[in-house]
């Protein structure tokens, strides 16, 4: 069905992007409007979106008019929809958190950061719902290079994170362009639907293996996979609050999506699991991801960079689901975007809290104090803490579940051994935190400790010292773990069942 | 053999451009020259393109009326370069802003040597 709507996302957000600095010329105030208003469409968009797409299949949208495999030709399938609405969802809430932290982290420089964020978001937008290869290539660079600002634009250290991830993403990208150059050269279309159609004429052709090889490595170093992942840790802790809790939950998913649209739909299962060995390299290498992350993020003493190595881990999680190649390590996949968007975006924003309302989230001076001051915060970081751990019926279980099911279909008891431990590990340096907050007994109150808490209590403030923007994005995306974990079977029966593609 | 490689020059030309650019990123010292490294190696890939649009016997993809349109052989194909315009703007844009934050790193560290850079940074 042709429709208008799988442009609007990406149109709404480069339309408000390219607003914000000519509308904030007079009152600087008017970035943050604008960039919550943009956001709050979008998620309204992309819930249409899906339900349209539910009700009446794919919706296709051409540009200028051409049609494909001349034009460029925009697709909202359940997978791209679903996808959309968890990345625009969890971006919704990164930014309404962001109205309170803002101004603290980087002072005066509103107007550019919510303009890149939005580009940010156009980008991760236009990756999702392109129908074109090369028209990914650009999206993919809008949204590398409004990352790159993102990061940068943080602490003392963050432009050195921030030029290592250019110069790393830039390899990424690059190969991602070599390979689509190989794979223009056999089949001469550069839609993806027309080059699913054409590749069975030309399976033969090895540069086709060159091809998928270029755009896995270079999609991998945008997913962090395994090995790739060296700019990660550094610009996840040096970035600004709101950027880390965005980039970690979106950034490395639309690689992972742009992994499963060109592994799965693009050159198809069959070709995939019979030239190369593809996918098991990138389970074997999620697999090693899953458990060096876990360790590393056992060493780390600052609860950012442990979040950041905990991510190369739960990258790893959606990397094995990918390399299982069958139903449910797809699912489990698929599955984990979804979980795993919610939960690292909330622990980063409860990383936020912690900065904002103690100065630091060094994880040595936590004690009890903290879960007197911040009980919202502490709870949310405990769900999600739980969650990631993988203890139902939170939804990080479900998702393991699946992966754990797809790894004993496949018959490899390695992977499921690989799951296991890493959970184990998990709960260590989750427990470590939650022990420190929650069962060390109440340190002795100190002489300034000793005012009675009304006050402390400012304007805006609920309990503590925490406002109201500051705690509820928190607390809803790490509750909704628990709806996403007790409305799993649905979510999967009716969602994810239908994006399986064809031949798994 | 030999016509495999001599058969082949662009391509190789190609691959060595790509792999002296990787050199530059990995092993240089020097930020600036890690960003040289880098656009040498975007150039490679965008003379890939531009070489695998090369036709011999056929003309610019301008419309000419002494050849016609009837016969869409004689034009080399327009779609590579057209690629190829976008993926130039893309690498300036990214040599900017690797460019503003190269300034960035210099203003905080005064340094652009990347072993220096590592030991200023552990040293607050």
């Amino acid at each position: 069905m042709i429709n208008n709507s799988p442009v609007l996302v990406p149109l709404l957000f480069l339309a408000s992007a390219i607003s914000i600095p000519v509308l904030a010329i007079k009152k600087t105030k008017v970035a943050y409007p604008v960039t919550i208003v943009a956001s709050f469409l979008s998620v309204v968009i992309s819930s249409y979106n899906i339900f349209c797409v539910w009700r009446d299949g794919p919706l296709t949208y051409h540009f200028g008019g051409w049609f494909p495999p001349i034009g460029i030709e925009y697709v909202l399938d359940p997978l791209s929809s679903f996808i959309a609405l968890v990345v625009n969802v969890v971006a919704f809430f990164v930014l309404w958190h962001s109205s309170g932290i803002q101004e603290g982290e980087i002072p005066g420089k509103s107007v550019p950061y919510y303009a890149l964020t939005l580009l940010f978001l156009c980008g991760a937008n236009g990756i999702i719902v392109t129908g074109d290869l090369f028209n990914l290539y650009v999206f993919l660079e809008i949204f590398a290079l409004a990352g790159y600002g993102l990061i940068g634009i943080g602490e003392k250290q963050a432009p050195v994170a921030s030029f290592r991830y250019l110069i790393m993403g830039t390899v990424g990208a690059s190969f991602y362009l070599l390979g689509i150059g190989f794979l223009y050269i056999v089949t001469g279309s550069l839609n993806m639907a027309d080059v699913r159609n054409i590749l069975p004429h030309v399976y033969g052709n090895p540069a086709l293996a060159a091809a998928l090889s270029l755009i896995v490595i270079g999609m991998g170093i945008k997913m962090a996979i395994f090995p790739l992942h060296g700019w990660l840790p550094d610009a996840y802790t040096y970035a600004p609050s709101t950027t880390s809790a965005l980039v970690a939950p979106i950034g490395t998913k639309v690689a992972a999506y742009v992994i499963i649209r060109i592994l799965f739909f693009v050159f198809g299962v069959k070709f995939v699991s019979q030239s190369l060995p593809i996918t098991d390299l990138i389970a074997w290498l999620a697999a090693i991801g899953i458990i060096y992350g876990s360790v590393m993020a056992m060493a780390q003493k600052e609860m950012k960079r442990m979040l950041a190595y905990s991510s190369i881990a739960q990258i790893g999680y959606i990397g094995l689901g990918i390399g299982l190649a069958n139903p449910l390590g797809y699912i489990g996949a698929v599955l984990h975007i979804l979980n795993h968007a919610f939960m690292k975006g909330s622990l980063f924003l409860v990383a936020a809290n912690l900065r904002k309302n103690a100065g630091h989230s060094d994880i040595s001076k936590l004690d009890a104090s903290y879960r007197k001051k911040l009980p919202w915060s502490m709870a949310a970081f405990t769900l999600a803490a739980l969650s990631m751990i993988g203890l139902p019926p939170t939804a990080g279980f479900f998702s393991k579940w699946y992966l754990a099911l797809g790894a004993i279909d496949k018959g490899n008891w390695v992977f499921l051994a690989v799951i296991l431990i890493s959970s184990l590990l998990n709960a260590v340096y989750f427990f470590r935190i939650l022990e420190k907050v929650y069962l060390a007994p109440p340190p002795a109150q100190t002489a300034g400790e000793d005012l009675p808490p009304e006050t402390k209590r400012r304007e805006g403030s609920l309990i503590g010292e925490e406002k109201y923007s500051l705690m509820i994005p928190v607390v809803i995306l790490s509750f909704s773990l628990l709806l996403i974990g007790l409305l799993n079977a649905n979510i999967v029966k009716e969602v994810i069942q239908r994006i399986i593609p064809l031949g798994m | 053999m030999t016509d495999f490689i001599l058969g082949h020059y662009v391509y190789w030309s190609i691959i060595a451009l790509l792999i002296i650019g990787l050199y530059g990123m990995i092993f240089k010292n020097n930020l600036a020259k890690k960003l040289i490294g880098m656009t040498i190696f975007q150039v490679s890939i965008i003379m890939f393109y531009v070489a695998s649009a090369v036709k011999w016997s056929a003309t610019v993809p301008v419309l000419d009326p002494v050849t016609g349109v009837a016969d869409a052989a004689k034009y080399i194909s327009p779609l590579q370069h057209c690629l190829m315009l976008t993926a130039i703007v893309v690498g300036v844009a990214t040599s900017g802003v690797a460019f503003s934050l190269a300034i960035l790193i210099y203003r905080h560290y005064k340094t652009l040597d990347e072993s220096v850079l590592l030991e200023r940074m552990k040293s607050p």
